[in-house]
């Protein structure tokens, strides 16, 4: 049951397709939203992992990771705020490369993202492969700055971006679901926002 | 626990006060249809829809403490070109209706359970003043340090209320006349004296605000997994 509020006008113009429900466009700001201190990382020291129901689980170091295949993600990001920034470039490495060199066990079916911080959340595997998920270091051009989650972060972006980790370590392969940090304080296990699953329930 | 994380499904809520806090600010005094206890520190969405459909919500901190009551307040700065909070603050009257859903948030939330160092830039002190209202209410205001930081004293929210033994303000532009600290950014010395042993500490602001009291946190010794923050982005 949707309330219409007095007074507030319809004189809104044309709502951008890209917008899902309840988002609104930042524009060229970019709000920045996180628990945690902003830590610090060297590249030097910097390190990912893909471990959990893996054969081959597997460390990359800063150099091994920009080895790979680079891949581009353009598009549009939706925090669960409400702000979605829209036309973004991102360049990393897909999920998918580093999952063919781990190789997923087939009892995995989710995925545990952690941070360097200590931050969790938890992902359907099939949210993270087919060219959907990224681990990206450079953003609109320059490389990802700390507050966003620089020197690299977990890239989601069809879900709400509390999915795509600040600061990732690395994705843990789990033969099943249990919430990440947010997800344990009363968010989504999903986050899709074209179905507005903000909130445990929703 | 579980269910106040869960916030309700929208509900309608009736503004019953509005309070100018400062000439930007300004607390909406809701009550809500279906009253739901909150944490201190929680907050709240607020959903404007258009006869057109067209909706547009954000998100609120309550500042008022939990305390069984029907109502909420959420105190609000007007950003300009911010849809939500211009409406609310030019157009929304006693008597109103709004949609809402809440409380949200288990994270930055403080239970009046053990010592906790709040830490608020400008309108990042409305949670914070949840938590302070609460270890007042509760007798506990020794577990509760608080320091904000201002750009001036016009720009102090509840600013009659504030003062006490456990509350700082800092002025980063321009003091009140005889101020012995001179304008300046928060700094170490603002947060060792008042930092409680075994503190958690709160930290809610814009986002170089945050970064800087995180800082300032760690240089007094504070565990980074004691610090929790909560960072005002440009919402609207």
């Amino acid at each position: 049951m949707v309330k219409f509020t007095r007074g507030f006008g319809s004189h809104h113009g044309e709502r951008d397709p890209r917008l899902p429900p309840g988002q609104y466009d930042t524009g060229r700001t970019w709000p920045v939203l996180t628990a945690e201190a902003t830590p610090r990382l060297d590249t030097a020291t910097w390190t990912f992992k893909v471990e959990g129901l893996v054969e081959t689980p597997t460390t990359w170091t800063w150099d091994e990771i920009h080895a790979l295949p680079p891949s581009v993600y353009e598009g549009d990001i939706h925090c669960v705020t409400t702000w979605s920034k829209l036309g973004m470039t991102w360049n990393g490495v897909s999920v998918d490369a580093l999952l063919d060199i781990a190789k997923p066990q087939p009892t995995a079916t989710y995925v545990m993202a952690f941070s360097h911080t200590g931050y969790t959340t938890n992902l359907p595997l099939a949210d993270v492969t087919g060219g959907q998920a990224w681990v990206a270091w450079d953003a609109e051009g320059g490389p990802l700055a700390r507050e966003h989650g620089g020197p690299a972060r977990l890239l989601v972006p069809h879900l709400y971006f509390w999915k795509s980790a600040k600061w990732v370590a690395g994705l843990r392969l789990m033969d099943h679901d249990e919430p990440g940090f947010w997800e344990r304080n009363g968010y989504h296990d999903r986050g899709d926002p074209w179905l507005e699953q903000r909130y445990q329930g929703d | 626990m579980a269910d106040a994380t869960r916030p309700s499904p929208w509900q309608t809520a009736t503004v019953v006060e509005i309070r100018p806090e400062t000439p930007t600010a300004k607390t909406f005094r809701l009550r809500l249809d279906h009253p739901s206890d909150h944490l201190a520190g929680q907050h709240y969405i607020v959903r404007l829809t258009a006869p057109d459909g067209y909706s547009a919500s954000r998100s609120y901190s309550v500042a008022s403490p939990p305390d069984g009551s029907p109502d909420i307040e959420l105190t609000v700065e007007r950003l300009p070109g911010g849809e939500v909070s211009m409406f609310l603050h030019d157009e929304v009257v006693v008597g109103d209706e709004l949609e809402v859903r809440g409380p949200i948030g288990g994270w930055f939330v403080w239970r009046a359970d053990g010592p906790a160092l709040l830490l608020g830039g400008g309108s990042g002190i409305v949670p914070l003043m949840a938590m302070l209202r609460l270890a007042r209410n509760t007798d506990r205001a020794d577990l509760a340090r608080l320091v904000v930081s201002v750009r001036r004293p016009a720009d102090l929210y509840y600013a009659s209320e504030l003062p006490g033994p456990e509350t700082t303000v800092i002025y980063t532009r321009e003091a009140p006349p005889g101020a012995s600290r001179a304008p300046a950014r928060l700094v170490l010395a603002d947060v060792a004296p008042v930092l409680l042993a075994d503190a958690t500490v709160y930290v809610c602001g814009s986002s170089p605000f945050a970064d800087a009291a995180t800082d300032v946190a760690g240089a007094a010794g504070v565990a980074v997994d004691r610090i929790r923050v909560e960072r005002f982005g440009p919402t609207g």
